[in-house]
């Protein structure tokens, strides 16, 4: 994992790019980045992830979408160790996340996760937010995680905010400060857990710009979202989970232009009424 | 009148007062240093009681049965009998150091592990009132267990159970004239003798002065603190 984020900050572009280093430098690798093998997950009786097999190139976007309950949160949840896997196989950058034996901590390091709720620290201001796990989980000094961190916080265009506290900020300014929260662990993986759903309309822009941003510098995602519009711009595969399963996976002109499965095809026309799809 | 008069020589004659306030205020001084002890010590230890009791996994089991087992039997065994089994059970015990402390440092002692069951309880409802998503944002940034904990949910928690912390505290200061029955000699039991002695009581009176003095302040500044708190409550809520 580099450390050289305070001179990777000179030129914005560089300030997202994900962590360099690891397997899938080089040569590209044969085997992709994320490769989910047949996950399956029970809450008690319910089964809510039934054999999901995913494969996620590297910089490449993977946008989940389906009805709430479907299993896109519990599917991220798993990939970040948040919940246990009870069948099947992650394998993650060549790390097998599955194997009982795996390094919780240092896994979850290259894996950023932001949530819909965004989660920021209530006690800690805005740029001890972003600084905690730079300095407690990668043992940066002080001085190192700062200068990691403003560039990030620049960036968004809230480095003036550093010293307030998350509840001075609006809902969207909070949930780009959690994404760069994530992003100051230099992550090879981002998983996005319908980070707009929790946002009134109007801050929903500013949030994808950044995730659009994200994807342009090649980070590798996976993203659950209601936002159908940003899903077939931004995204190389869209999913469509039912049910815990995946019902149909395929470029997002396929999946919204000609979806070939019946209960996809109710989904987006319903979503359409709700007037998601931009 | 006679009865005015009876209660009125009884508690209130000046005197006595006079006589009374230098032997009561030697014994208050004791319950001050017993309290300021104590307090700190309670702050301590249940904190570290309350995390044991909260650690997951089947390796931590005897751990958290062994913290249930020290709240269950200090919270519901009366103060006067920790007190008697601390302060008379230990130099029974005739072990050299711990059996040759003063008076003064069994009722701590006493007071300490009553008030930590009750504290540990304070402060583990105060780690489950913090939102277990704030635990899983910490743990996604690749904090250890003990990280999040210690950056991120124990603040959080500390902060919001300090009322009713501060309403434990009333009642240790209160309870530190019950470790007199041990022979701590504080302001009750100098009382007592002092009344005994002269055959009235306001020395009586001057000690509970001296008590309210202390938890009355405490007690506002409790309220103070529950108003502020519900005041920016409501502000967030906008």
């Amino acid at each position: 994992m580099s450390t050289n984020g305070a001179a990777g900050a000179a030129d914005g572009g560089a300030v997202f790019s994900p962590g360099a280093g690891g397997l899938a430098d080089g040569a590209p690798s044969i085997d992709p980045f994320v490769d989910i093998r047949g996950v399956s997950k029970w809450f008690g009786d319910l089964q809510v992830l039934d054999k999901i097999s995913l494969d996620v190139p590297e910089h490449d976007v993977v946008c989940l979408i389906g009805a709430s309950g479907s299993g896109k949160s519990t599917l991220l949840r798993c990939l970040n160790l948040l919940e246990h896997v009870e069948e099947g196989e992650i394998v993650v950058d060549g790390q097998r996340l599955t194997h009982e034996r795996v390094d919780v901590n240092a896994l979850r390091r290259k894996i950023g996760i932001v949530f819909q709720a965004y989660n920021l620290f209530p006690h800690m201001t805005v740029l001890q937010n972003v600084m905690l796990s730079p300095r407690k989980a990668l043992g940066l000094s002080r001085n190192e995680a700062e200068e990691r961190a403003r560039p990030l916080l620049r960036r968004i265009g809230l480095e003036a905010k550093a010293g307030e506290y998350p509840d001075r900020l609006s809902g969207g300014q909070q949930q780009r400060v959690a994404i760069v929260r994530a992003l100051a662990m230099q992550p090879k993986l981002m998983l996005l857990d319908e980070i707009t759903s929790a946002l009134d309309p109007q801050l929903v822009a500013d949030v994808l710009d950044l995730v659009r941003e994200l994807a342009e510098s090649g980070m590798t995602m996976i993203v659950a979202t209601h936002e159908m519009g940003f899903a077939r711009e931004v995204a190389d595969k869209v999913c469509f989970l039912d049910a815990g399963c995946i019902l149909e996976e395929g470029p997002p002109q396929q999946i919204f232009g000609e979806p070939r499965e019946q209960r996809t095809r109710q989904f987006l026309s319903r979503v359409l009424e709700g007037g998601r799809m931009a | 009148m006679h009865a005015l008069h009876q209660v009125l020589h009884a508690f209130f004659n000046p005197h006595s007062y006079t006589l009374a306030m230098p032997d009561v205020w030697a014994g208050f001084q004791v319950n001050l240093r017993m309290m300021v002890i104590a307090e700190v010590l309670v702050l301590v230890l249940a904190l570290g009681i309350a995390i044991v009791r909260g650690l997951p996994g089947p390796a931590a089991k005897p751990l958290r049965a062994l913290a249930i087992g020290y709240a269950d039997f200090f919270r519901g065994t009366p103060i006067i009998i920790v007190a008697f089994l601390v302060g008379f059970g230990l130099p029974g015990l005739q072990l050299g150091y711990i059996s040759n402390r003063s008076f003064t440092t069994y009722g701590i002692i006493a007071l300490t592990l009553v008030y930590t069951a009750y504290v540990t309880e304070v402060y583990r409802a105060g780690i489950e009132s913090v939102h277990p998503s704030q635990r899983a944002a910490a743990r996604s940034l690749g904090l250890s267990y003990m990280q999040a904990m210690r950056h991120v949910v124990v603040p959080q928690a500390v902060r919001r159970v300090i009322p009713p912390l501060l309403n434990d505290f009333i009642g240790l200061q209160k309870d530190t004239a019950i470790v007199s029955v041990i022979g701590v000699s504080e302001a009750a039991l100098n009382a007592g003798q002092f009344s005994n002695r002269n055959g009235d009581f306001p020395s009586y009176v001057v000690a509970a002065v001296f008590f309210i003095l202390i938890t009355i302040p405490l007690a506002r500044f409790t309220d103070h603190l529950v108003q502020q708190r519900e005041r920016l409550e409501r502000a967030q809520a906008f």
